[in-house]
This record gives C-alpha cells, sequence and structure tokens, in this order.
C-alpha cells in the first residue's frame, strides 16, 4: 500500500487493522540474474536502483542476520557533501541530492533534515584550507557558506570561541547537509525495492563462492546454493572476510569507530557541529539526544566495542568547543565496524573474477553515501561501466598511484 | 588495553602508536623483477583477519622499541608480546 495521509486517517479511524509487512519475507529461489550480499542500507539501495532505474529483473539481496542491522543501524546519522577532491565531490554531491528526493522517490518518512552542518576553524592555515574546500564544493554544484566567528556566535550561542588553545575564527558551512534516520533509509529502500519485485532474504548468511573458470556462478549460503549471473558484494564492515572466500586480499583494514549519544535534552543544537582542531562531530537527535563521535580506535578490530582512551579523547575534544556538554550525561555508547581502505575513500569496482562485483571501503562516512553508493553499484552491476561519478572508485588507483587521498596522510588506514 | 611489554612490563596501549599487520617486516626485494606487484602488495593489501592477528605497535611514549603484539580483533585479548627486533632475527633478517 501506499503511505499517505490519507492512508494515515483511515487507519486511525478503522483501528490500523489494514496496515501490512512492509515487504515480503522472501524464501530464496533456486537462481537469480543478480544477487546482492549484504541487507545494509549500500545492498538494498543497489538493489532498488537495479530494479527501477536499470528495469532488472530477478534480484535477490542476502542477509545474514536482519536488514539493517549491521552498520547503517551504527551510525550518527550525517549527511554531507562537503569534499575537496575530484574524485569524491561530485559523487557525495549525487548523494546530497538523491537524499533531498529519497522521501517522495521511496514513499516513506526517513527524516531527511537538512539543517546545515558547520565545520569550525580555529587556525589561519585552516582557514585557508576550508575557503580552498568551499570554493571547490561550489565549483562542483554543491552549496558552501564562510561565516565569521560573529554570525556563529549568534547561531550558537554557548560555543566556546573564546578557548586559550582552540579559539573558534570562523567556521564553513553547508546548509543542505544534515541528517537522516538511518533506520528509515534501510527499511525505505527495502520497502521500495521489494515493491519492484527484489526478494529480500534474510538470515540467509553466505559462506562461499562457486567460481569455475575464473567466472562466478553464484554464492552457497546457509540456505543451500543459489546461483546467479551476477554477484555483487555490498557488505562494509566485513568485506575482507567475505571476500577471503574467493581467495582475494583487499585494501582494507576493519577498525572499529565509537558513537556517543546523550540523554534527551531540550532543544539546544539547531546543526550539525564538527571541531575542526582535532576530531569531533556532534547533532541533536529529534528525541533530544546529543549524537557525537570522533576518531576510530585506531587498530583493527571486529569487536563492536571500544576502549576507553578515545572516549576520553572525544569527550575532551567536545568539551574544548562545547563546555555545556559536560552537564549532559551519556545514555549508551556502541561501536560499528568500519571498512577502512588505504586511502580514506570507497571502492566500487568489478574484481578479476567475472560476475563478481565488489562495493566497500567507506571508510567511516558509508551513511551519507548511501544513495549514490546504490545508484553507482547499480549502473556498474547493469552496464559494465562505472557510474560518471564513481570513476575514480576502482581496484587499481591503489597500483597506478591514482589515490583519492582527502586528509593528505598516506596510506595507513587508521589515520583518515 | 594492557600491552605486556617484553622489557618494561605491563603498560597501557595509551603509550603506543599502532602500525599495522606484522608482516610489513617482510619488505620485499626492491631489486627483484615483480618488485612494482611485490610492493603494491606489501603497501596495500592485507589479510585483515577476524581473530588472531600479529601487529606491530611502536612505543612511542617509552622506550621506543617496536613490538609483535599477537592480540585476537574479536575480543581485544592479548596473548602474545614480542620485540620487533627478536622476531625479524629469529627469521634470519637481521645480523
Amino acid at each position: 500500500m501506499r503511505y499517505s495521509g490519507f492512508a494515515v486517517l483511515k487507519e486511525a479511524l478503522t483501528g490500523h487493522r489494514g496496515w501490512g509487512p512492509a515487504w515480503r519475507d522472501a524464501s530464496p529461489q533456486n537462481a537469480y540474474d543478480f544477487v546482492i550480499i549484504g541487507g545494509g542500507g549500500h545492498g538494498l539501495a543497489t538493489a532498488y536502483y537495479l530494479a527501477k532505474e536499470f528495469r532488472q529483473s530477478r534480484i535477490a539481496v542476502l542477509e545474514k542476520g536482519w536488514i539493517g542491522g549491521g552498520n547503517v543501524g551504527r551510525n550518527t546519522t550525517i549527511i554531507r557533501s562537503n569534499y575537496l577532491l575530484d574524485g569524491n565531490q561530485p559523487f557525495y554531491e549525487f548523494s546530497l541530492k538523491l537524499w533531498e528526493g529519497l522521501e517522495q522517490e521511496l514513499n516513506y518518512n526517513a527524516m531527511v533534515s537538512q539543517r546545515g552542518i558547520l565545520n569550525l576553524i580555529h587556525t589561519d592555515a585552516q582557514r585557508d584550507a576550508f575557503i580552498r574546500r568551499g570554493n571547490a564544493m561550489i565549483l562542483n554544484g554543491a552549496d558552501a557558506e564562510l561565516l565569521s566567528t560573529e554570525q556563529i556566535k549568534q547561531r550558537y550561542p554557548f560555543l566556546n570561541t573564546e578557548n586559550a588553545r582552540f579559539p573558534i575564527k570562523g567556521g564553513l558551512a553547508q546548509h543542505r547537509g544534515g541528517t537522516v534516520r538511518h533506520d528509515a533509509v534501510a527499511w525505505g529502500y527495502a520497502r521500495a525495492a521489494d515493491q519492484q519485485g527484489v526478494d529480500i532474504i534474510q538470515n540467509c548468511e553466505v559462506t562461499g563462492f562457486r567460481i569455475e573458470n575464473g567466472t562466478c556462478i553464484g554464492v552457497e549460503t546457509s540456505r543451500g546454493f543459489i546461483g546467479a549471473k551476477k554477484v555483487a558484494a555490498c557488505v562494509a564492515g566485513s568485506s575482507s572476510r567475505l571476500m577471503a572466500k574467493a581467495e582475494m586480499r583487499l585494501p582494507i583494514e576493519s577498525h572499529v569507530l565509537q558513537a556517543f549519544v546523550s540523554e534527551g535534552l531540550k532543544p539546544l543544537l539547531p546543526g550539525v557541529i564538527t571541531f575542526g582542531a582535532g576530531h569531533f562531530y556532534c547533532s541533536q537527535s529529534d528525541k533530544g539526544g546529543l549524537v557525537f563521535g570522533g576518531d576510530l580506535d585506531g587498530y583493527n578490530s571486529y569487536a563492536q566495542r571500544g576502549n576507553l582512551p578515545v572516549v576520553e579523547d572525544v569527550c575532551e575534544g567536545g568539551m574544548a568547543i562545547f563546555p555545556n556538554l559536560g552537564r549532559a550525561r551519556l545514555l549508551r555508547m556502541w561501536g560499528g565496524i568500519m571498512d577502512m581502505s588505504m586511502d580514506g575513500s570507497p571502492i566500487i569496482d568489478r574484481t578479476h573474477i567475472n560476475g563478481l562485483y565488489f562495493n566497500g571501503g567507506w571508510c567511516y562516512g558509508g551513511f551519507k553515501a548511501t544513495p549514490a553508493s546504490g545508484f553507482a553499484y547499480a549502473h556498474l552491476l547493469a552496464t559494465d561501466t562505472p557510474h560518471p561519478t564513481a570513476t575514480a572508485y576502482g581496484f587499481d588507483r591503489f597500483a597506478t598511484g591514482h589515490m583519492i587521498d582527502e586528509k593528505g596522510q598516506g596510506n595507513q588506514p587508521n589515520l583518515h | 588495553m594492557i600491552i605486556d611489554h617484553p622489557l618494561l612490563g605491563p603498560r597501557d596501549a595509551a603509550e603506543f602508536v599502532y602500525k599495522g599487520d606484522a608482516s610489513l617486516i617482510h619488505r620485499p626485494d626492491w631489486q627483484a623483477d615483480d618488485a612494482a606487484a611485490a610492493f603494491h602488495e606489501y603497501g596495500y593489501l592485507r589479510d585483515n583477519p577476524a581473530g588472531l592477528h600479529r601487529e606491530l605497535w611502536f612505543h612511542e611514549q617509552g622506550d621506543r622499541s617496536w613490538l609483535v603484539v599477537t592480540r585476537d580483533t574479536t575480543t581485544h585479548e592479548i596473548t602474545k608480546v614480542e620485540l620487533a627486533r627478536d622476531v625479524a632475527r629469529t627469521e634470519g633478517r637481521s645480523k
């Protein structure tokens, strides 16, 4: 059924007995044209755009647990396109444009809220860097505005602009950035993909690939063999573990990134702010909790929990600019497993095995990329050529030296 | 996390800097015919296991020694700590 104001009114008057499940609980068929491994945001978006934009039939999404239970359920919900480099900026701007039309596209309330993002400036050198970044954004069709300290004080009077070590000297704002409800992204794409005929198969773990003469012809799963003309891996966080089953080594390490949420507070923080001197970002959820995070723990981990030194580091970063944060109690914290690639940028590419495709290495920027990642991956799967905004995301960039190193930190994943 | 340093005893992991997979000890021969491919693999490709992982930690805030730490990436439990120097010597890589 289509969701609408009329449907809500009708159900309200008839005891809410007409709401059905948002998607079918499909059982696996013997074979598909496309099998997408991973029922997270990216996998479901890929299935949806593949079915809708590229008119492909017989698509399945395989998820080992329940859909949306992985990294898409463990992020801090921020969307933005404030990137610098040519390989990245057009892609993330494409993603932000898709976010802007997402709810109408999916007929699903994903709570897309363009409340704006503000990157704070603390030094003159940082101002130069952010002016350059803002110009790059504007040249690529995104929006950016440089704000003075006075403008920031008007908007965020509680920020500590006079901090002795990190005074706030301005900020780069992207007013179209903001937040989205992450669970609703997975559910919205799942529902819309299901309506396009995609089979969403939960509790179905891929245990191996069937590869004959250099061609992948299907996957072994906990629910039997499933044949496929094309198999698309999309399991960021577990990419290395999955692709090892196809005897591939990836330019990826898995790291844990912690996030935090405070008790619910009255409206305090209208937009997203980031602390440019260290690494701290914060927004306020619609329920009132301050949602924040910072750096990776910095060493390989699949533990989905972090360690205390980083908790301290993140909270110190927050307190430096946002002293009243110290009065809020921390409600909970969690760790997501990040596919950290060697240059900090993602990979959407074919593999050396025919019929096997790879999407991963999102580092901790995967959530904002969800719509464009799905669209670009669907484009690659349907046409075997990269989407125009994702041409730089190949495996070979590490061999040829064409890395997309946004932070300019070299090939150590824990620095990105 | 506590790293039991072979010379200095138990130390907080915050004193150390993580330097990645211990396979980085095995630097390829730059004069070999396949050096470009070998360095691509050495510099960028990783096993990235879920489970026991041998990795390099640099004691930057301490005695500046390099350690090979064996740690479980699913639990953060450290089962073995060696001096990287000893590991390299055992493998015949140094005098």
